[in-house]
């Protein structure tokens, strides 16, 4: 694939209003849709609004919807298209536009701020540091993965186009954030009431569109959001086996 | 103007990497009000893209290692020119700093009895890196990050600082007047002290948001910068949009004094092709973890390049090289994993002398000499990276790398113990600070380093606020704010009215504004207008100045070419003047860039002047006309300062270490003795 002009299509616009604009871009061998994007902006758009940090995958600050999917625009080849392709970016559509492609993620911030922190329990080494095992990390690992792309919010169908369930859904980004506390083998917390209310577990039905989309290839639902029903289904309906855990619980 | 928006803090911290977020939870904890100010969201600052580790003489491997080694590695990766309190300090409480992130929910991998596993890097005697993957930067963010939240800290996120606000004379005499030219009102030893000059006090900082292009005015008595680096003044390199040098500029505008700029590090290996991602990291990692470089015979070339210095531990022969990755007792460490400094440069030599792959680097090959599925679990963004961006499946086939800009050693000159620059209220820690790393930084220990003097500054940052009480607390003149929020809507005057008479302002106070001259909004001087100058666009601009630093002030500096940068550089700093954007002030990428280039340009001339007095090579400067090192430079740093807007060149003396940390070098051979060069005390020039 040599040198040649693509057709770029990018949705411009603010908070009232917007729509489609045409421009055709000279792109190279290798390049990224963000490098397209930044073409167009050092060449014909100087104010056309981008957000991006690493251009490597890794700060998850570029998402964007590329002919309609949720993609880290750092890290969508363009070869992933034909050059006669029409290549469409638009805005991530969950979130409220503030300009161009740069949306208003804050959703996804509230969100983070209602997650009780980390608390851990006594270090078990007699050096007065913690011991676990690997084995037991491997799974809260994999969801620190994650670079907060917000990918798998905005496809997630519950708040995708349904405004009225933020308040009571957060979305399997936050889902893996619980996850990774409830699974973290030092943390004593129990947010498991919390999972079950505000943030709306009962709300995703296992779709499993977020992971369809997740850059960092986190089995969301597999690993993250079936395993918490199970828990939460657990407390809620057999009194006994929560009597349990909360004695346990106390005995740490 | 549009200041409407005012906040009033005890401590304002600028910039969300780790050390910024380390600074604002350590000021948060001794009681003050705090602030992050961020040019980016939370969370996605530079600091996510560390790899390799965080180096800390934890000893969960290597039970051996010490602070005093990892002290005595620094040391030497520096050349010697390392503030030796910092390295100390660093040495001592990286272990602290640690544990305290497991504390707070990080996870790292682990060794086969559950502590915390440690890797090894270049120029580490041990395995000393604490490490989650190939991610630990990510790591090390997200664990602050959340900590951060659940204090209920505030953060102003996709807020950029224009410039720190001040107020004349020093915090402890209030009243003084207008102490900035009045160096007579100081003692002698006091005037030594502060290089005869009292810039003022800090009284808070002065930012706009992307969102909105509003302006926003934050009332505190103590800054802490934490801005990161200056690596997109060059055209190849690692660092992301935001390190355009913001806090060493900001803080030369306000009166502070920079160190070691000419000390710049190019990381050996950056990926080459394809064009688009060229620059982006390749993680030491993967030689750490057992990979070679190889040139376009196959020959394993670093066993060419090995320093007297490092020869009494490098290995000499393959054998012995791979041998040392499991049996470190008998077997000498491999040549790859020499500093970076060494490292770059013998891919550099290699590349020239014609011996480079295709796309102008040199092979970085781990598939041929560990299994795919070892790869994969140790360097698994590496593995994604290569495979997504470059079609190169690292597990199969060799990686082509070559050096990028990733670093800048020098900075904000500060107190090793305090990290407070040399105007009262104002503190800097991580990379944007100048001494711990000396003229070449050790990989991992940029992660230890902005946690161990993140938290030291806004410790110091708290103390220093709460010590002055509430009337002693003076408000910046409206003249400050003024000037620059005049010059920072320069840019759009600029391009609706081509041709008109000065659309700018001129700064209100126009001596104390840039180095060497006036440029963008940031360093508020205004930008002007003149019939005869076309309006300039600021991507271009940033694009030359980039070429200007990558051609003539790079891995490979001579005297002519340096000499030529600053004249390439004052002719950008005028063309600046007539940078015009376009559109409205709601989230403008090319109006914040605008903004930026005052930094860029500060920042390029700051490098060039320093490496141009620099006559020696050393760690991350190296000079053709003066290959070797040289004693009578090796125990100088030269510092930097503005005075009556001209940037000036000064050198002290370096710190002498005590004699029980010299003793820690005395068995290195001759050879280090030689690089230590002059006795301590030897006079700068
Ligand atoms: S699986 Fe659940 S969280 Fe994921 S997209 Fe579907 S409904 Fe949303
Ligand atoms: S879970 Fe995956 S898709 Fe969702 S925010 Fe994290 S990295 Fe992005
Ligand atoms: S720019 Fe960081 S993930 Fe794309």
């Amino acid at each position: 694939m040599a040198a040649y002009d693509l057709s770029l299509r990018v949705w411009r616009g603010d908070s009232d209003s917007g729509d489609l604009q045409d421009y055709t871009v000279g792109v190279e061998e290798g390049m990224v849709v963000l490098d397209a994007l930044h073409r167009l902006q050092q060449t014909q758009a100087p104010d056309l609004a981008v957000r991006w940090n690493c251009k490597a995958g890794k700060c998850g600050s570029c998402s964007a919807e590329v002919n309609g999917r949720p993609r880290l625009t750092c890290m969508t080849r363009l070869n992933l298209f034909a050059p006669t392709d029409t290549v469409t970016v638009t805005p991530l559509r969950t979130f409220p536009v503030i300009r161009d492609l740069v949306t208003d993620v804050s959703y996804n911030y509230e969100k983070a701020a209602q997650v009780p922190a980390f608390a851990p329990g006594a270090p078990a080494g007699d050096d007065g540091h913690h011991r676990m095992k690997q084995s037991d990390v491997d799974r809260v690992q994999e969801f620190r993965t994650c670079i907060e792309c917000f990918l798998c919010q905005t496809v997630c169908h519950v708040i995708r186009d349904h405004e009225e369930n933020k308040p009571v859904f957060a979305g399997p980004r936050l889902m893996i954030r619980y996850a990774e506390l409830e699974m973290h083998p030092l943390d004593t917390h129990d947010r498991r009431d919390l999972l079950r209310g505000r943030a709306g577990i009962g709300y995703c039905n296992i779709t499993k569109c977020c992971t369809e989309v997740c850059p960092e290839h986190i089995s969301i639902t597999d690993n993250a959001i079936i395993p918490l029903k199970e828990r939460v289904v657990d407390t809620a309906y057999d009194p006994i086996t929560r009597l349990g855990n909360r004695i346990l619980r106390r005995r740490r | 103007m549009s200041t409407s928006e005012r906040h009033t803090y005890d401590v304002v911290v600028i910039g969300a990497g780790g050390a910024g977020l380390r600074a604002a939870l350590e000021a948060h904890e001794q009681g003050a009000r705090v602030a992050v100010v961020c040019k980016s969201l939370l969370g996605k600052a530079h600091t996510v893209m560390a790899e390799g580790g965080i180096a800390a003489a934890m000893g969960n491997v290597w039970p051996e290692d010490n602070w005093q080694t990892h002290f005595r590695d620094t040391m030497r990766g520096g050349k010697m020119l390392n503030q030796w309190q910092m390295a100390r300090i660093h040495a001592e409480e990286a272990p602290a700093r640690v544990w305290e992130l497991e504390e707070w929910g990080a996870v790292f991998d682990r060794t086969p009895d559950g502590r915390i596993l440690q890797r090894d890097f270049g120029g580490h005697r041990f395995a000393r890196l604490a490490h989650v993957g190939d991610r630990t930067g990510l790591e090390l963010i997200r664990t602050l990050q959340n900590r951060l939240i659940s204090k209920r800290i505030d953060v102003f996120m996709e807020c950029t600082v224009l410039r720190l606000l001040t107020v004349p004379g020093a915090a402890d005499r209030p009243g003084a007047g207008r102490a900035s030219d009045e160096p007579e009102a100081l003692s002698a030893p006091a005037r030594e002290r502060s290089s005869a000059r009292v810039a003022g006090r800090i009284a808070g900082a002065f930012a706009y948001w992307r969102e909105s292009g509003t302006f926003v005015r934050f009332d505190a008595p103590a800054v802490v910068l934490a801005t990161g680096g200056i690596g997109k003044s060059y055209q190849v390199t690692s660092n992301s949009w935001e390190y355009t040098g913001d806090g060493h500029a900001l803080a030369l505008w306000a009166g502070a004094a920079l160190m070691d700029m000419e000390f710049v590090q190019f990381h050996p290996t950056g990926m080459v092709w394809p064009p688009s991602v060229k620059g982006i990291l390749v993680t030491e990692g993967v030689r750490g973890d057992g990979g070679v470089l190889l040139n376009s015979e196959g020959r394993r070339f670093m066993f060419d390049y090995i320093p007297p210095v490092f020869a009494a531990e490098t290995a000499d022969s393959e054998e012995e090289a791979d041998r040392w990755y499991t049996d470190k007792k008998t077997a000498r460490r491999p040549p790859e994993l020499l500093p970076r400094d060494e490292v770059a440069r013998a891919i550099n030599a290699e590349i020239k002398a014609g011996r480079g792959s295709p796309h102008g680097g040199v092979h970085l090959d781990i598939a041929s000499r560990r299994d795919p599925e070892y790869i994969r679990r140790r360097l698994p963004s590496m593995y994604h990276q290569f495979t997504e961006l470059a079609d190169v499946d690292i597990t199969r086939e060799p990686m082509e790398v070559g050096p990028t800009c990733h670093y800048v050693m020098g900075g904000i000159k500060v107190d090793p113990s305090t990290a407070a620059a040399t105007v009262p209220g104002l503190f800097a820690a991580g990379e944007c600070a100048a001494g711990m790393h000396g003229s070449n930084r050790l990989g991992g220990n940029s992660l230890s380093d902005l946690l161990v003097f993140g938290r030291r500054a806004g410790l110091h940052a708290a103390r220093y606020a709460q010590s002055l009480p509430a009337h002693k607390r003076a408000v910046a003149d409206d003249a400050q704010i003024d000037a620059t929020a005049a010059a920072a809507l320069a840019p759009f005057a600029a391009a609706l009215t081509p041709g008109s008479a000065q659309a700018g302002t001129a700064s209100a106070e126009g001596t104390a504004s840039s180095a060497g001259g006036t440029t963008s909004a940031r360093d508020s001087a205004g930008t002007s207008v003149s019939p005869s100058h076309p309006p300039e666009n600021p991507y271009q601009l940033q694009n030359d100045i980039q070429d200007v630093m990558q051609r003539l002030v790079g891995i490979i500096r001579t005297e002519s070419e340096l000499v030529r940068a600053l004249k390439e550089i004052e002719t950008l700093r005028s063309r600046a003047r007539h940078v015009a954007v376009v559109g409205h002030r709601q989230y403008n990428p090319g109006w914040h860039l605008a903004l930026d280039l005052g930094s860029l340009l500060t920042v390029a001339e700051c490098i060039t002047t320093a490496a141009l007095a620099r006559r020696e090579s050393r760690g991350g400067h190296t000079r053709d006309d003066y290959p070797s090192a040289d004693p009578a430079f090796a125990t100088l740093n030269h510092v930097l300062r503005l005075r009556d807007g001209r940037l000036v060149l000064t050198t002290e003396p370096l710190p002498a270490m005590p004699p029980e940390l010299a003793a820690l070098f005395e068995d290195a051979g001759a050879e280090s003795r030689a690089d230590r060069g002059a006795p301590a005390g030897g006079k700068g020039s």
